[in-house]
């Protein structure tokens, strides 16, 4: 007990000397859309290629994203869940958790919220901003989040990425300054076409963190008429019966 | 056939007596302005967590393996378990938003004053229960702002010279905050905390009833019968309960109904709260990251401190006091007199004039002060504590103890406007 103390204790001051530090990067706007139901598709299926592996949504069932995406259940059975059983499973891996702590130094953390914990501008700017860093134990390091236990698993589609620096007047003195990644172009996908993939990923997640959101809008709205209309109509009963009092 | 069961029950049970009496020949001063919605809404917002709090314990599992998965459930599985969520944490704030206004209101028109100190001490307590409410609470999504705002508020206990430790210990149930606490949070948040909610309720509408209800002018509206007429008056019109005018050894003057003048005032008050109580549940149900915050959608570990840990919006105004003074016994002494101060008002304010409108200039800024001391501290409660920050809500902690002090200085012979004599 006093050992998970102390590491609590010794969490604390790491990462408040990380928030002191002032590490602020600049995040890209997410260029994201929850109606746009072939942008979820594709993000689901990035999804089950590139994270399910290391990370699970064992909040979220298959069952609800087939209907959520539009996907008919067999379909999303054969061509999205590989390891399930039965369509009203959890997005779950079968990799053991105590083995992925071991290999990467912190378990994978689930991903069926990452969206409302971080934004979709930090998921979206941070999946772009892995570089090379053979100081690290797979070799990337990431902008974003620096000392990431996490290796580039998109590097088949981004190409090996680096960081730029650009040499700029900063205070009146000229220094390097960190503008972005860029590729050797190795990757199966353009900066654009990577851009775009990555973008219809973190449209999944966001929708996966709250799967409830979109109804929730078009309920919303109907909510909204109807209290307008009942706003109205109890203004004008007040009135008529205040007569007597006025 | 409907009337023989009326009188049936009536005979049985005063059921149209007591409604007489408390709704439909009850008389409240006519010229309630915009300040007086916030009563009635609070009763709304606690009929509302009453509601959806049960509908959500039908699905909530209180233990720490299974509490926030099966929060997540209720978000993802149940049908409508997301819109009975954020009724409910859009009900919480709500609920600290409307109080806070009604306790403004009785702030700027003396409601607190003689005869009404009872009441407002039913209010104080309604407030402190509140608080202990929504703390219990904010630890059953089991998330990690759920458990290190925990760790943080329960370990202001522990400041108590002698039984501080001990003290933690018997509220945590264990070493740490564990499955323990949060199997007793919610007992005491489900059951035991709105039971008392309730009866303290009613005893804070009982005893407005007796007392009657102020109003913007802080003038009374029954005066006793001198047999003299009076003009204009449009209580005239109405019929009161006998037990208001002491049979026609008090008049009543300038007051109405409450049926049906201040129910169909209320509704629109009603609809005007649930636009943006809607818009918030349906549109921005995280409130900017206020009223559920980003690091709570990740379940509770005690191993990973989040990066910053702040209470909810509504307990930072005190939080920011505690923090403001260094020594840790001291500042959560200085917590606790800061609600206890709102408690005695009734006597630190010495003047016989109740409204604002009719005291001195001097009152209406202090009254500002107030307000704005309470704002900034709250704003500084959800930030860091940097050196400027501390030092600013060391300086807006002292103009908030400054409010106290200064009006019972100047209350006893402050320079008031004449009353009128009839609500304006």
């Amino acid at each position: 007990m006093l050992k998970q103390l102390l590491a609590a204790v010794a969490l604390v001051a790491s990462s408040a000397a990380l928030a002191a530090s002032g590490h602020v990067v600049h995040l890209d706007k997410a260029p994201i859309d929850l109606t746009d139901k072939e942008s979820l598709q594709r993000g689901a299926r990035m999804y089950q290629n590139y994270c399910l592996g290391c990370h699970q949504m064992e909040y979220q069932r298959y069952s609800r994203t087939f209907r959520d995406l539009g996907i008919p259940d067999e379909v999303g059975m054969e061509q999205l869940a590989f390891t399930a059983k039965k369509v009203g499973d959890h997005i779950k891996n079968a990799a053991p958790k105590t083995d992925l702590a071991k290999w990467f130094g912190a378990a994978p953390p689930d991903l069926s919220n990452v969206a409302r914990v971080r934004g979709p501008d930090w998921l979206y700017t941070y999946l772009r901003s892995f570089y090379v860093d053979p100081s690290r134990p797979f070799g990337v390091n990431n902008e974003v989040f620096p000392l990431v236990g996490m290796p580039h698993v998109l590097q088949e589609l981004q190409g090996v990425p680096s960081k730029q620096h650009e040499t700029r007047l900063v205070d009146g003195e000229s220094k390097e300054v960190y503008v972005g990644i860029v590729t050797d172009g190795t990757g199966e996908l353009s900066t654009e076409e990577y851009d775009r993939a990555v973008a219809d990923l973190v449209n999944y997640l966001e929708y996966t963190g709250e799967p409830s959101k979109l109804e929730s809008r078009s309920l919303g709205i109907k909510v909204m008429i109807f209290l307008l209309i009942f706003f109205v109509l109890a203004f004008l009963l007040k009135k008529e019966y205040w007569k007597d009092v006025h | 056939m409907f009337k023989n069961l009326m009188s049936w029950i009536e005979y049985r049970m005063p059921f149209m007596e007591k409604m007489n009496l408390h709704v439909m020949q009850y008389p409240a001063p006519k010229n309630f302005n915009f300040w007086y919605f916030f009563g009635s809404l609070a009763m709304l917002v606690l009929v509302n967590q009453i509601l959806t709090g049960i509908w959500l314990t039908m699905n909530f599992e209180p233990s720490a393996e299974r509490a926030f998965a099966s929060v997540e459930y209720i978000m993802r599985d149940v049908d409508y378990g997301w819109l009975l969520r954020y009724m409910h944490s859009t009900g919480a704030s709500a609920f600290f938003v409307v109080v806070y206004l009604h306790m403004l209101r009785g702030m700027m028109y003396g409601s607190y004053q003689k005869p009404r100190e009872l009441l407002w001490i039913f209010g104080m307590l309604i407030f402190l229960v509140l608080m202990a409410e929504a703390f219990m609470g904010y630890l059953l999504p089991w998330g990690q702002m759920s458990f290190w705002g925990a760790q943080v508020i329960i370990s202001i206990f522990g400041v108590i010279p002698g039984i501080g430790e001990d003290l933690t210990l018997w509220i945590r149930g264990d070493y740490v905050i564990s499955g323990a606490t949060l199997n007793r949070f919610f007992a005491l948040h489900v059951i035991a905390l709105p039971l008392v909610l309730v009866i303290l309720v009613f005893l804070h509408i009982i005893a407005l009833h007796e007392v009657g209800s102020n109003n913007p002018d802080g003038i009374d509206v029954k005066r006793p019968n001198d047999g003299q007429p009076v003009e204009n008056n449009v209580s005239d019109k109405f019929t009161f309960h006998e037990y208001f005018t002491k049979g026609g050894k008090k008049i009543i003057v300038d007051a109405i109904p409450f049926h049906p003048y201040y129910t169909v005032k209320d509704i629109v008050g009603v609809v005007g709260f649930l636009l943006v109580f809607c818009g918030v549940i349906f549109f921005a149900p995280e409130g900017g990251g206020f009223l559920l915050e980003p690091p709570n959608f990740e379940p509770a570990n005690p191993m990973k401190t989040p990066d910053h840990i702040a209470p909810v919006w509504y307990f930072t105004p005190f939080y920011a006091i505690l923090r403001a003074v260094p020594d840790q016994l001291f500042g959560a002494i200085f917590m606790f007199l800061a609600i206890i101060f709102l408690a005695l008002l009734p006597w630190l304010d010495r003047c016989p004039v109740r409204s604002m409108r009719y005291r001195s200039a001097l009152h209406k800024w202090n009254l500002v002060n107030f307000c704005i001391s309470f704002v900034v501290l709250g704003v500084l409660g959800v930030l860091p504590a940097t050196p400027t920050y501390t030092l600013l809500a060391q300086i807006f902690s002292f103009t908030y103890f400054a409010f106290f002090g200064l009006l019972w200085l100047y209350s006893k012979n402050e320079k008031t406007k004449p009353l009128p004599v009839r609500l304006t």
